[in-house]
């Protein structure tokens, strides 16, 4: 079994729960500013989160008095107070702003209230200012930046954190990413030394430099040995693979959201469905989380027997044994019972999807394409995949493996694909494309000389000091996904014919059935090996550049084996299970920040058009 | 040393000294005398400076009065002629800013030097009736203004920083002016006592009450006078019948009454108590005399040869006059332990103990035994270090200090820091108390100020240097100490008209270098406001914080800079701020192209143009000739386009852009889409089919699950249909509409370029077992086991892959039999995979 003891001498983790209590304290804070009994509006995507920090009770105990989803339609509410809980985006203040005008058209007199997390923008300042309601409403912060998914699990819950940043260049979230990691440094003491690559985590280590000088320094017993910081577009193959782990599938096929996830009644067989938190304290999860998806089940029907076992033990006892059984035992093994056969379900469930002909055929594409081997049979394989129309994001996600993978498409078969693909799915995807080729996850190969060509072209129009910053806003759109080499460079992919047993997992790549190593894990583990970057320069160039190391002010002391992973824009949970792996090789505890937790279909639907 | 107790006389158990603070260095020729007669002196509390407003000596019309500011030492910060309205009265606010109340009810503020601040005003009613008297308080919301109007009103202000004049109730029967009157504190609430004719009133927002001190005595019949304490704890009230009644300020308890045996009304009466003091105690001033009053029957009787001004402090009484300025006060409990005659305190026989060590005599010894044998001597020292604090005289504050320190040596575990910090302390108040910083300030005063605003008086009153030097001393964190002097500095620096940009920018870089923490924009802020734009930029490039930089570079209309510079901070909604604000100012075509030249503020803008300014968007590309970006555009547009003659339009645009843009890829698929739509419309008018919107595969599927076989194969002609998709796709739609019949009419129409497999695995899915059987046949060799296996077909499956000797096969069949399986077939199974292994 993969999912060995942790090491006697790993450290313990830090209590995140003071996070939710900080956050919690501030709302109630902010809510009773506006005193009096009034109706709230969420975000939809603030939902969840927000049940983490403070439930429906809480929110009625400071005079919340009816609960409504921001639907951007009409309001129906009555009150005469209204609190807006929104994420700082154009469309919902705006939408504020025109419900406060109608209500003044109306000659109908309330008091407006937004509460921006985690932080205000000015452009929000500027609609209402534009619309005329400016002093109309009060404005106010509620700085919840970090919202503890787990004991090692930190989410910003920024979903649009990956859009915004690397497809719209828009890097107002990245004073964010600083902010966040002042709040962790400022409430678990500092780090000792920071490594990062990639432009945006660049940004995001001044903007949390700046805050540190500007603010009081504050002489804490570090908790956190390292941090590094890393940019969703180093590595993008990672993403794309279809995940086998259990926590992986689980989030591929029901969509895990925030921890929770909905089980069908196919899962629970009763005409219900049923909301599930998945963490650590679910002690049967907790087990084969970091599984292979071969050894779940197992594992689960050994776990049955313990338990029936368990139950057996009643079969002979006395009444004083039967008391303290019933006392002590019962109600664990209830709800072990109840966790089990949950788990059982979802496992038969995903199962039934699985290990159809076509995912294994998908996942040996998956896989010639990591290798690199058959390539013809595998573009064979997505023609067909997108004339039958299995599963858009599906197609999608094969055609950008395989353009990451072999470096860009010839150009005829980027021609015929892409045809094909409209053909398929309408045109509007030709928007998709666009996003795609500039986020460089579906390109043409491309001669050398176009692109200095280019280059050259929009360096006159810039004046010097920007010229590297457009550079590298271009980069991604040049961008090389040497990936061949990087994978021989850092073995990546370990030799085929191998037999690679997923119940002893060797390395990191068991979460990819041993098939490969994920990228953005290889190099945290390669950046802590070599304590910084030397002898890593020629893989740092096929990636563009943009590493950094340096030192956060703590005190350096070893025995702080706790290291912080930032992943700016977004994180899978195959990546977390394989630095839960890495950590226990090590001896060391991994803390994974990300902006959200991702997967294939989240990342490319982010890069999808509203039709709408 | 000897003379300490040369100025104290007693009073009760307590003793009260007088101490001299400065020879007045100013040169009053004419005295205080008009001034003090027409309330034309205002002295701030905690050792402020003192405001004069001195009239012309001949009333001539064109002469005007002067009004001058000193320190507490007399030296003169400013004098300048009065050119305003008649002044009623002088005051100063908590924060050492000279109010100048004209008849009219304007508030006129200056600051420290003279120079004007702003000004207010206490409503229509005051400037319509006038004013007739004014007294300035101070209240917990800060400094306030409180009026007697001529038409006998009172009007109130609690915080002249936030001016809401109150009138409070009208007081029934009054004319002109009441004998006196005072402001009291509440209830957090501002009240005025008015004594008028026999009786007392508390006059509030809404009611006049009429209220009798208790006890009073019985002779007096009105109160001619009245005083507040520094505290507003306590009041004084001076009867007609010459006693002076103490109390608590809200009338509910006496204190004591003590008869003075005068009946003319006095010039000035002040609270003299220190916090903490056992005995209430008032000073009372009649012309040439001046009279402490306590508990007891005695008082304390000074005689005057000046007009002097009092002014209250927290622990004492200020007494200014022309040549003097002194501090009368209770002597603290510490000093009077200590210098009392022939006191016994362990302070006392401490300070003995260290005089005869001095004079190297054993009688030290005795007095230290003494001490110790008490077991006392940790309290001598506490006392003597306290004693010193309250001395003004350095050589005395030494010689306690010294005692301290010499008990000190005799004690193993004494805390050094009440020691420490008293040193640092008496240096910190030597310094301010020298007559050229003239802030006589007590050490108890001094506690309650706090170091923090001692320094921002410091500042204030422009003794840079001497603040850094306490900041230092005191090791104060850079942020709030030496930083934030060296800020003010820098203010007052740029403002100085004098000095060229170069002069003044050396001399910032050169002091402040390497101070942390400083704030340049806010001194920029100030260079800009006195109009040294270019000093200001060569300011703002010191300051490391763009967020800092940006606003104000935006408001000397350096946009360009702010732009970049907010562009290089990174900060998103920085930039922002620029972006809408250069939007707002610039005309658009010199928008566009400041956007041009900035692609983080262009991408940024497009963003917002996205959710608001769809036309904008269209403009921005337009201007730069970006034709993907707005082929893209019309696409996009075209969604949201319901009429379709709309919508080809729109994609029309698309195409024209897209081949401008050199895709033609983009362009060609652009058209078909085009094409594609005409169709659709063409035949949902005809069949009445809704197809309009759907991807050219979905609109076969829909045409072939209709039936309409036709018009799907011109499709499938027309759009040039991979021929695999276009088997594909009939095959799966026909089976979904289990029209079986017409499948194997397409299945023998030509040879199938996906093969026969797919046609029995989409078979099966729709579960027609018999439908799939007729196509086993037809599939290819290499594809005959798993089409056997799919329509379960285990003997045929068998034969096959016997035939093809082919081992995965086989396994794949076997893995296929179960217990129930005829075993002779299984056994053939594995037979065959034997030898085909061997092979």
């Amino acid at each position: 079994m993969a999912q060995t003891e942790r090491r006697r001498d790993a450290p313990e983790l830090p209590d995140f729960s003071l996070l939710k209590r900080v956050a919690r304290d501030q709302l109630i804070f902010l809510l009773e500013q506006l005193p009096g009994s009034k109706d709230l509006f969420i975000d939809a995507d603030l939902m969840s989160p927000l049940d983490r920090i403070a439930n429906v009770t809480i929110l009625k105990q400071h005079e919340v008095d009816k609960l409504y989803k921001v639907e951007l339609k009409q309001v129906v509410s009555t009150s005469d107070q209204l609190c807006f809980l929104i994420r700082p985006r154009i469309q919902t203040v705006k939408w504020i702003s025109d419900l406060v005008n109608s209500d003044k058209a109306a000659g109908r007199f309330r008091r407006y209230k937004i509460i921006f997390t985690p932080q205000k923008f000015y452009a929000c300042d500027n609609i209402l200012e534009e619309q005329g309601v400016y002093g109309d409403i009060t404005t106010d912060e509620w700085n919840f930046y970090i919202l503890p998914l787990d004991d090692d699990i930190l989410s910003l819950e920024l979903p649009e954190f990956f859009r915004d940043n690397f497809l719209e260049g828009d890097q107002r979230w990245v004073t964010t990413g600083g902010s966040a990691l002042y709040l962790l440094q400022n409430m678990y003491g500092s780090f000792s030394k920071v490594y990062g690559i990639g432009r945006c985590a660049k940004m995001v280590y001044e903007s949390w430099r700046e805050q540190m000088e500007d603010g009081e320094k504050r002489i804490k017993q570090p908790e956190f040995a390292k941090v590094f910081l890393i940019d969703r577009d180093v590595d993008f193959v990672t993403p794309l693979c279809s995940q086998v782990v259990y926590e992986g599938l689980v989030d591929d096929i029901f969509r895990i959201k925030c921890s929770s996830v909905e089980f069908g009644p196919d899962v629970t067989s009763s005409d219900k469905s049923i909301k599930v938190m998945l963490n650590s304290q679910d002690k049967v999860f907790n087990e084969i989380r970091n599984e292979h998806f071969s050894n779940v089940f197992g594992f689960l029907s050994q776990k049955a027997k313990n338990l029936q076992t368990a139950y057996d033990k009643r079969r002979g006892m006395d009444i004083q044994q039967m008391k303290t059984f019933v006392a002590d035992e019962l109600k664990g093994l209830k709800q072990e019972h109840r966790l089990l056969s949950l788990h059982i379900g979802a496992s038969e469930s995903m199962m039934k999807k699985k290990t159809k002909q076509d995912f294994q055929e998908l996942l040996k594409t998956e896989h010639s394409l990591l290798e690199g081997f058959e390539i013809r049979a595998c573009i064979a394989y997505i023609q067909e995949h997108i004339s039958r129309q299995v599963s858009m994001i599906d197609s999608l996600r094969l055609l950008c493996l395989l353009s990451l993978t072999e470096n860009g498409l010839l150009s005829k078969d980027y021609r015929s694909l892409k045809s094909q693909f409209l053909q398929s799915y309408g045109i509007h995807h030709l928007l998709t494309f666009a996003n795609l080729r500039q986020l460089g996850l579906l390109v043409e190969q491309q001669s050398g000389e176009t692109l200095t060509v280019m280059e050259s072209k929009v360096g006159k129009l810039v004046n010097d000091k920007t010229v590297g910053k457009l550079t590298d806003a271009f980069s991604s759109l040049a961008k090389k996904s040497n990936f061949r080499a990087l994978s021989r460079k850092l073995a990546l992919v370990p030799k085929s014919g191998e037999e690679y047993d997923l119940r002893v997992p060797r390395d990191m790549a068991y979460i990819f059935s041993g098939a490969y190593i994920p990228l953005s894990c290889k190099l945290i583990e390669q950046v802590l090996e070599r304590d910084g970057w030397t002898g890593l320069e020629e893989v740092t160039r096929m990636l563009n550049g943009q590493e950094f190391a340096g030192s956060a002010g703590g005190h350096s002391s070893d025995a702080q084996r706790i290291i912080l992973v930032m992943f700016l824009g977004g994180c899978t949970y195959s990546e977390i299970s394989a630095l839960r792996f890495l950590g226990k090789e090590r001896g060391c505890r991994f803390i994974v920040v990300t902006t959200a937790i991702t997967n294939s279909a989240r990342l490319l639907e982010a890069l999808l058009e509203n039709r709408a | 040393m000897a003379f300490v107790t040369a100025n104290w006389n007693p009073l009760g158990d307590a003793f009260y000294r007088k101490i001299e603070l400065y020879e007045m260095t100013w040169n009053l020729r004419d005295g205080l005398k008009d001034c003090l007669k027409n309330g034309m002196i205002a002295a701030a509390p905690y050792g402020g400076p003192i405001a004069l407003l001195r009239l012309p000596q001949q009333r001539s019309p064109s002469t005007r009065p002067q009004l001058e500011i000193y320190s507490s030492s007399g030296l003169a910060l400013a004098s300048f002629p009065w050119k305003s309205g008649e002044v009623k009265q002088l005051g100063w606010t908590v924060s050492d800013e000279l109010l100048c109340v004209q008849e009219d009810g304007t508030v006129l503020v200056y600051d420290l030097f003279g120079s004007f601040k702003r000004h207010f005003s206490m409503g229509n009613e005051v400037s319509q009736s006038r004013v007739l008297e004014t007294k300035i308080f101070h209240s917990p919301y800060g400094t306030g203004v409180a009026i007697l109007t001529g038409a006998s009103r009172f009007i109130l202000a609690s915080n002249i920083e936030d001016v809401k004049p109150r009138r409070l109730a009208e007081l029934l029967g009054l004319q002109g002016a009441p004998t006196c009157w005072a402001v009291l504190s509440q209830d957090r609430q501002s009240k005025v006592l008015v004594s008028n004719g026999s009786n007392l009133y508390i006059l509030d927002n809404a009611t006049c009450t009429s209220v009798t001190p208790p006890g009073l005595s019985p002779q007096a019949s009105s109160v001619i006078h009245m005083c507040v304490s520094f505290s507003y704890k306590y009041l004084a009230l001076l009867t007609d019948s010459g006693h002076v009644w103490m109390g608590t300020s809200n009338l509910k308890e006496k204190l004591s009454e003590v008869d003075t045996n005068i009946k003319t009304p006095p010039k000035q009466m002040a609270w003299c108590q220190r916090p903490k003091s056992q005995q209430p105690s008032v000073v009372i001033m009649w012309d040439g005399l001046l009279l402490v009053v306590g508990e007891c029957k005695e008082t304390i009787q000074y005689h005057l040869d000046e007009d002097c001004l009092l002014v209250p402090e927290l622990d004492g009484i200020r007494i200014i006059n022309k040549t003097h300025h002194e501090l009368l006060q209770e002597v603290p409990d510490a000093c009077e332990e200590i210098f009392k005659i022939a006191s016994m305190a362990p302070g006392a026989l401490l300070l003995e103990a260290y005089k005869e060590y001095e004079k190297k005599s054993q009688k030290s010894d005795e007095y230290l035994r003494e001490i110790t044998e008490q077991n006392l001597l940790g309290e001598a020292v506490k006392q003597c270090v306290e004693a010193a604090g309250h001395e003004h005289e350095p050589e005395t504050q030494k010689t306690l200090m010294r005692a301290a320190s010499f008990g000190k040596c005799f004690l193993s575990s004494f805390p050094p820091e009440p020691f420490v910090s008293m040193c640092r302390d008496l240096r910190v108040l030597n310094a301010v108390r020298d007559y050229t910083v003239g802030m006589p300030l007590t050490h108890s005063q001094f506690k309650q100020m706090t170091l923090q605003i001692l320094i921002d008086r410091l500042v204030y009153r422009k003794f840079y240097p001497l603040a850094i030097e306490i900041c230092r001393y005191l090791k104060i964190p850079e942020y709030q100490g030496v930083s934030r002097v060296l800020k003010h500095w820098a203010c007052y620096k740029v403002q100085q008209k004098g000095e060229s940009d170069e002069v003044i920018a050396k001399a910032m870089s050169a002091k402040l270098a390497d101070a942390a923490g400083i704030s340049y924009s806010e001194i920029a802020t100030t260079a800009y406001d006195s109009g040294r734009t270019e000093l200001a930029i060569k300011l703002l490039d010191h300051e490391p914080r763009s967020g800092e930089q940006v606003p104000l570079l935006l408001k000397m209309k350096k946009s360009p800079l702010a732009l970049s510079k907010a562009i290089e901070s990174g900060d998103t909604d920085l930039v922002y701020t620029v972006v809408m604000y250069l939007k707002n100012e610039l005309n658009r075509g010199d928008f566009f192209m400041m956007l041009r030249n900035q692609p983080v503020a262009l991408s940024l803008y497009r963003q917002f143009c996205k959710h608001q300014e769809q036309e904008t968007l269209k403009d921005l590309y337009n201007q730069d000739d970006d034709h993907q970006e707005l082929g893209n555009y019309y696409v996009k547009a075209s969604y949201k386009e319901p009429r379709l003659e709309a919508r080809i339009g729109l994609l029309q645009s698309a195409v024209d852009e897209f081949y401008k843009a050199k895709n033609e890829f983009a362009a060609k698929a652009t058209e078909e889409e085009m094409r594609l739509l005409r169709f659709q419309r063409k035949l949902e008018e005809e069949k009445g089919e809704p197809l309009v919107g759907f991807s050219l595969h979905d609109t076969i599927t829909a045409l072939l699950s209709v039936g309409l076989h036709k018009h799907a194969e011109q499709l499938y002609k027309d759009f040039k249909v991979p021929d695999k998709r276009y088997w594909w796709l009939k095959l799966k739609a026909l089976a979904e509409k289990g029209d079986w019949e017409e499948l194997e009419k397409f299945a023998k129409s030509k040879k199938s370029p996906i093969g026969y497999l797919p046609f029995v695995e989409v078979c099966i899915k729709h579960h027609s077992k018999y439908e799939a059987k007729k196509y086993v046949s037809r599939v290819t060799p290499e594809q005959k086991v798993k089409a056997h296996l799919a329509v379960g077909d285990l003997e045929s499956a068998t034969e096959a892959a016997i035939e093809r000797r082919n081992e995965s096969e086989i396994s794949a069949v076997l893995s296929r039999c179960s217990a129930n399986t005829d075993q002779a077939l299984m056994e053939r199974l594995n037979r065959a995979k034997a030898t085909a292994v061997k092979k």
